[in-house]
């Protein structure tokens, strides 16, 4: 991942005020564009490019920089949260574990927070030591109103708009997924480490190489 | 207070034109305004393609990416509006009868065959209690990719199905078996590599018969998956449960199965392997229920009269028809099409006499209230009879004008067109369901009047599924009366239970669970006591979701639901599936006979299934005591 241009930002900023609209085929590119192909369905529907922040307070976007090309998992999660978050981060960190050196080669994991306003770069960075998160588990922030579009986008939601907006029952599912290859599935963020771990390893197939 | 798709704020008003867009759906479909021409001319389009006045329906489109799990409880799933289609236009397809093979190469073997790439998780049990190795019967049924049409309107999907050597298709062809005859399938991944799925479904498979008495290693076991080119070979003894326990040698005659049917059963993939056409069917008969209407209980002859009906909800992607796939829903998928038998709305010749329909419910999240329905005499009550709840004959036909039934759930109908001669008429799902939840509950939604969202839509109102076209001229008919019949007494529940297990079904932080626990293929809960009896307490702690739970192995009976004996004629029957309705508490009765090994426990909205709604269990010689597992 690297760090995006000082141009790629002005052009992100400048489109800001079309960001809901952004990958409905609102830019004169996408409207010259054949149609789309079914990896290219799946990101519009599915993967805003939105801008966040890591741990170490790099600007990343989500697709371009998170999910493109890899082997990812993603949950949602807040520092704060006294319940449910900490039982499955830790469990992430077993997961991180079982992966081995695959993590940061094969595969990627993303904790996105659900509290963007408390949670800064500087708390994650804390909360990530807490739980001894090795290179390629990134945690994440960014503006409120795109982390509810990229936890909408990922159907990371109840049907029930009053449970919805708890964010104390916010979902704890992983998702998991391999991006080029369109496989995508979700297991309980509360799964036995090992099994979450192999489960994520399905996605590595054996008739094709990733990216 | 009211909420849009983003969960934001929104008023009234636009609350109201939300709701209207599922309803004037509805109206649009049943008043056969479907296609563009028919929308232009009633004004309801404009010549750019947007539509006008009935502006709601732009709610359900793709063009909002942030659409999955609307936030709303009655606007529905948040799935998109398929192109138009046109509906009663191609004949019904019948699926074609399985073709054996006359051998296997490399030959079957008892235990797997690893070293020629055979993935099967034990030896086979049955060559041991007696059955014939190789059996009499054996097939090669290979799963590939086609390309296949399920509307003209159209272009053509991608599709995966099951290939017996003779045709590939999907739905996959209909086994024909027979009590008594064994037989063996050889089950080939053949599919092609990922980067070909065209945005779903993952070519590692395992297949399920389902509700078949089978031994575990050929179950079809959501954990005995295999990659491409390696194979299962999937031994069907053919046999009646009690055969090795208490109705030894041939088995209880009473638990005989007639409608069963296979499908794709990969853990955490087979919502997306099953909607991308991995389904078939089996059929079972024997010496009452023959195929053959001059003999037996004289059921409607096998294939012209008894005509096995695969359904089907399914979503096509409005920029190029091509079929979609929620890949992100944790709730459930609903399609606006529905399919019978792989195509859309077809229409079915028949004659003024008896016919035996098998209805499947394959999902992925449907539920459905079956009518008949004349469109010019809507006030019409147009009763069938059932004949056969999850593919089991009742003790005795029962007459209703209407039958429920839900994912995975299969119910055998007796229609007579006699009373229909030279009329049209349709099958008619009238369930009001509005996202994956289940069907619309009393009092959860109101419409826009600020009137209850009834859970039966009015005649003509619903889903009009199949078109039946009666001839005119009369015919023989041979099938018996159902009105005079009788089947299979139901086997005796008078039984103390050995154990009585409680399954709490419920959902912890959006994760789906079984008492607090998850899908894992490498733990198992408890184990049944082989040739026992045991009573299971499912509860539903979900609130206002109905959860179709399916129990492998074995059938049961519903002994209660709520502490009251079921309330519905044809629910008093061998079961597969039990639906479990919002806030309910049901008991089962089970006898665990004959085969040793591990099956499991799910919810077959293949939705939450596929989200760990699930759990492991082993059949050993000896039980455990655990209450909760």
């Amino acid at each position: 991942m690297r760090e995006p241009s000082r141009r790629n930002l002005l052009r992100l900023a400048a489109l800001a005020p079309f960001a809901g609209g952004l990958l409905a085929r609102s830019t004169a590119e996408a409207e010259v564009a054949t149609k789309p192909s079914p990896r290219e369905k799946i990101r519009n529907r599915n993967f805003p490019n939105v801008a966040l922040r890591t741990q170490d307070g790099r600007t990343v976007r989500f697709y371009d920089d998170l999910v493109k090309d890899k082997v990812v998992t993603i949950n949602f999660f807040y520092a704060q949260c006294e319940e449910l978050c900490p039982l499955v981060t830790a469990n992430l960190a077993k997961v991180q574990k079982a992966l081995g050196d695959r993590m940061g080669r094969d595969i990627f994991m993303n904790s996105i927070s659900l509290k963007p306003e408390h949670d800064s770069p500087e708390v994650l960075k804390h909360y990530a030591g807490m739980f001894d998160a090795q290179p390629g588990w990134t945690f994440l922030t960014g503006a409120p109103a795109d982390i509810v579009l990229l936890r909408r986008s990922l159907g990371f939601t109840y049907p029930d708009p009053k449970v919805d907006q708890d964010v104390t029952q916010h979902i704890g599912n992983v998702r998991y997924g391999n991006e080029p290859l369109m496989l995508w599935s979700a297991c309980p963020g509360m799964a036995r480490a090992e099994w979450i771990a192999e489960s994520v390893s399905w996605m590595i197939r054996p008739e094709a190489k990733v990216g | 207070m009211y909420y849009n798709s983003l969960g934001e704020k929104v008023s009234r008003k636009r609350y109201r034109e939300m709701l209207n867009a599922a309803k004037n759906r509805r109206e649009l479909i049943s008043a056969g305004l479907t296609n563009r021409r028919d929308l232009f001319k009633m004004g309801l389009l404009t010549a750019t393609g947007m539509l006008v006045a009935k502006s709601g329906l732009s709610s359900r489109a793709w063009a909002q990416p942030f659409q999955q799990g609307i936030a709303n409880l009655c606007a529905g799933a948040g799935l998109p509006a398929s192109p138009p289609t046109g509906k009663f236009v191609e004949p019904l397809t019948i699926m074609p009868t399985a073709q054996t093979v006359a051998s296997l190469s490399p030959a079957p073997t008892i235990a797997p065959n690893t070293a020629a790439g055979e993935v099967r998780a034990a030896p086979h049990q049955a060559p041991g209690l007696g059955f014939p190795f190789p059996p009499p019967k054996l097939y090669h049924f290979t799963q590939k990719a086609i390309s296949a049409s399920q509307s003209p309107s159209l272009p053509l999907q991608a599709l995966w199905a099951f290939g017996d050597g003779a045709h590939t298709v999907s739905p996959g062809p209909t086994y024909v078996a027979h009590y008594g005859v064994p037989q063996l399938t050889r089950n080939t991944n053949g599919l092609p590599t990922v980067s070909h799925n065209n945005g779903f479904g993952l070519p590692s498979v395992t297949t399920h018969l389902h509700n078949a008495h089978n031994p575990s290693e050929s179950d079809g076991n959501p954990c005995d998956f295999y990659e491409i080119g390696h194979f299962c070979d999937q031994y069907y003894p053919n046999v009646l449960a009690g055969f090795n326990s208490d109705h030894q040698p041939n088995g209880d005659i009473n638990e005989a199965l007639s409608t069963l049917w296979y499908h794709d059963h990969r853990v955490d993939f087979t919502a997306q392997n099953t909607y991308k056409g991995l389904v078939g069917f089996y059929l079972m008969f024997n010496q009452f229920d023959t195929g053959d209407e001059t003999t037996g209980f004289r059921l409607p002859s096998y294939p012209q009269f008894d005509v096995p009906l695969v359904f089907a909800d399914k979503v096509y992607d409005p920029t190029d028809g091509q079929l979609a796939f929620d890949l992100f829903s944790l709730d459930g998928i609903l399609g606006d099409k529905f399919l019978v038998n792989g195509k859309i709305q077809p229409f079915f010749q028949v004659q003024p006499r008896r016919y035996r329909f098998r209805l499947l419910d394959t999902g992925p999240s449907r539920f459905y209230d079956y009518y008949l329905t004349n469109l010019n005499n809507l006030g019409a009550v147009n009763p069938f009879y059932v004949i056969a709840n999850d593919g089991n004959l009742l003790p005795a036909p029962v007459q209703v004008q209407n039958v429920r039934i839900g994912p995975a759930e299969r119910v055998d109908i007796i229609i007579d067109f006699r009373q229909f001669a030279g009329k049209t008429i349709y099958l008619e799902n009238r369930l009001n369901q509005l996202n994956g939840m289940g069907p619309v509950n009393a009092g959860q939604c109101t419409d826009v009047n600020g009137n209850p969202e009834p859970t039966t839509l009015a005649a003509g109102q619903g889903n009009l599924l199949l078109q039946f076209r009666v001839s005119g001229t009369a015919v023989t008919d041979h099938s018996a009366d159902p009105a005079t019949q009788t089947f299979y007494p139901l086997p005796s529940t008078n039984v103390t239970p050995r154990i009585t297990r409680t399954f709490k079904f419920d959902r912890l932080n959006g994760q789906w669970s079984i008492n607090g626990q998850f899908m894992d293929c490498h733990t198992f809960r408890f184990q049944v006591q082989q040739n026992s009896v045991e009573n299971w307490i499912l509860e539903n702690l979900t609130g206002d979701w109905t959860h179709p739970i399916h129990i492998h192995l074995e059938e049961h009976q519903i002994l209660t639901r709520n502490r009251m004996p079921p309330p519905l004629a044809v629910e008093r029957a061998r079961k597969d599936v039990t639906q479990l309705h919002p806030n309910e508490r049901t008991l089962l009765f089970f006898r665990f006979r004959d085969w040793l090994g591990k099956y499991p426990i799910h919810c077959h909205n293949v939705v939450h299934e596929d989200h760990a709604m699930m759990g492991l269990w082993h059949v050993q010689a000896q039980g455990d005591d655990v209450l909760v597992p």
